[in-house]
């Protein structure tokens, strides 16, 4: 596998198939840790690791695993990696952290994204290849979380990855990391990627 | 009367969808229709209502006294993924007629974070047996109303003229905002 392919793999990920903006799959984190954008690295990272070490056991299992019983052992693996991610998150991760990641973190284990590249990619492909695409589509999601999570800290704190920017005097707007802002900031920046590709395509 | 507020915090307040935002796959995926959207509320809740259940007993009295409670992530999920088998076996037989209108949906509740989400947390906050399952089936109303709510809406939605690049998610979306600054007029209702 050419070096030219490995890349073409991660942008896939990052870009023609971005998991949130693109597939609008895996959608609950999106909206509810992205309160700030640091929320949205922690996150994504720690489905990033999930997906690529998922990715990679299943493709290594793939000619191991029973087609009729592939979707409880996918869900089994992943499972495993979900527990050892929380645990490090435990032991490593800045309290804070934690605690706004809170219920997220287990449920890593239900992010469609995951199953869904296990179900159309590892079960098909190479372990590398299956590594790679685990990468660009956790490196998609990443990307998708600190876009919406920096947004909505910038209008609803004035601030981005905690450092304020915006003047004392200037308004806050609080809503923005409330729950509706969420759905608010995702709902405007997807219809902005529409219009945007539809821009592209039409050159 | 602490079990009916928890009730009610877990239908309003911490609606699932609203303001937890758990289950947003389905709310998203499932509501174009009124029926459909009610046909996936009933099957959830019927699930979470189960899964609170069974999770509760073989939490406390399996992995608990085994010392095995750490992996509780991997029963939990083992656990909601044969109960959706089972309960899709059971309707099979009972109710081809609801069989059809929700074939395709029952195998995606196994993924509905919503059902994990309320056994991870009735797990956290130390409930116990009754309160779990009053937790499980408050959640599963809240999704459901949120759901058929949502669904009402999309379906006079289809008849305007959208914006294209508004069309589908985007204008669902911001409904779903609109809907989640209404259910925050309930966050005063109760003060667990």
């Amino acid at each position: 596998m050419g070096e030219t392919n490995i890349l073409k793999i991660i942008k896939n990920g990052i870009i023609d198939e971005n998991p949130t903006f693109m597939q609008v799959i895996g959608m609950c984190p999106v909206l509810a840790v992205t309160t700030s954008a640091i929320n949205g690295v922690g996150m994504g990272l720690s489905t990033t690791a999930v997906l690529i070490c998922s990715n990679l056991v299943i493709s290594l299992l793939r000619k191991v695993i029973p087609d009729k019983v592939r979707i409880p052992c996918y869900v089994v693996v992943i499972a495993s990696f979900v527990t050892i991610v929380d645990f490090l998150m435990q032991g490593f991760a800045p309290p804070q952290l934690n605690e706004a990641l809170g219920i997220f973190i287990p449920l890593i284990v239900v992010n469609c994204i995951i199953l869904a590249r296990a179900e159309s990619y590892a079960n098909k492909n190479n372990p590398l290849a299956s590594v790679f695409d685990g990468l660009g589509m956790g490196l998609g999601f990443t990307l998708a979380l600190i876009i919406v999570g920096s947004v909505r800290e910038i209008l609803g704190s004035g601030s981005i990855f905690g450092l304020t920017i915006l003047p004392e005097a200037f308004p806050r707007t609080i809503i923005m990391i409330l729950p509706p802002g969420a759905f608010f900031t995702l709902a405007l920046l997807m219809a902005g990627f529409k219009y945007l590709r539809g821009k592209n395509a039409a050159k | 009367m602490h079990t009916l507020m928890i009730f009610w915090s877990a239908v309003l307040v911490n609606n699932f969808v609203m303001s937890r935002f758990l289950g947003i796959c389905p709310f998203l995926g499932v509501s174009k229709k009124v029926e459909t959207a009610a046909g996936m509320g009933i099957a959830v809740t019927f699930v979470m209502a189960l899964a609170s259940a069974v999770t509760y007993i073989v939490y406390n009295y399996m992995l608990v006294p085994l010392n095995l409670d750490f992996l509780y992530n991997i029963a939990f999920i083992l656990i909601i993924a044969s109960l959706v088998q089972l309960v899709e076996m059971f309707i099979k037989k009972s109710s081809p007629a609801l069989y059809q209108a929700l074939g395709v949906y029952l195998p995606l509740i196994t993924t509905n974070c919503a059902v994990l989400g309320v056994t991870v947390i009735n797990k956290q906050e130390g409930y116990n047996f009754v309160v779990s399952v009053v937790n499980g089936v408050g959640a599963a109303l809240g999704f459901s109303l949120a759901i058929i709510l949502m669904a009402g809406i999309r379906e006079r939605i289809a008849k305007n003229d959208i914006l294209p690049h508004f069309l589908d998610f985007p204008i669902t979306l911001l409904t779903a905002g609109l809907m989640s600054i209404a259910f925050l007029g309930f966050s005063n209702l109760i003060k667990l």
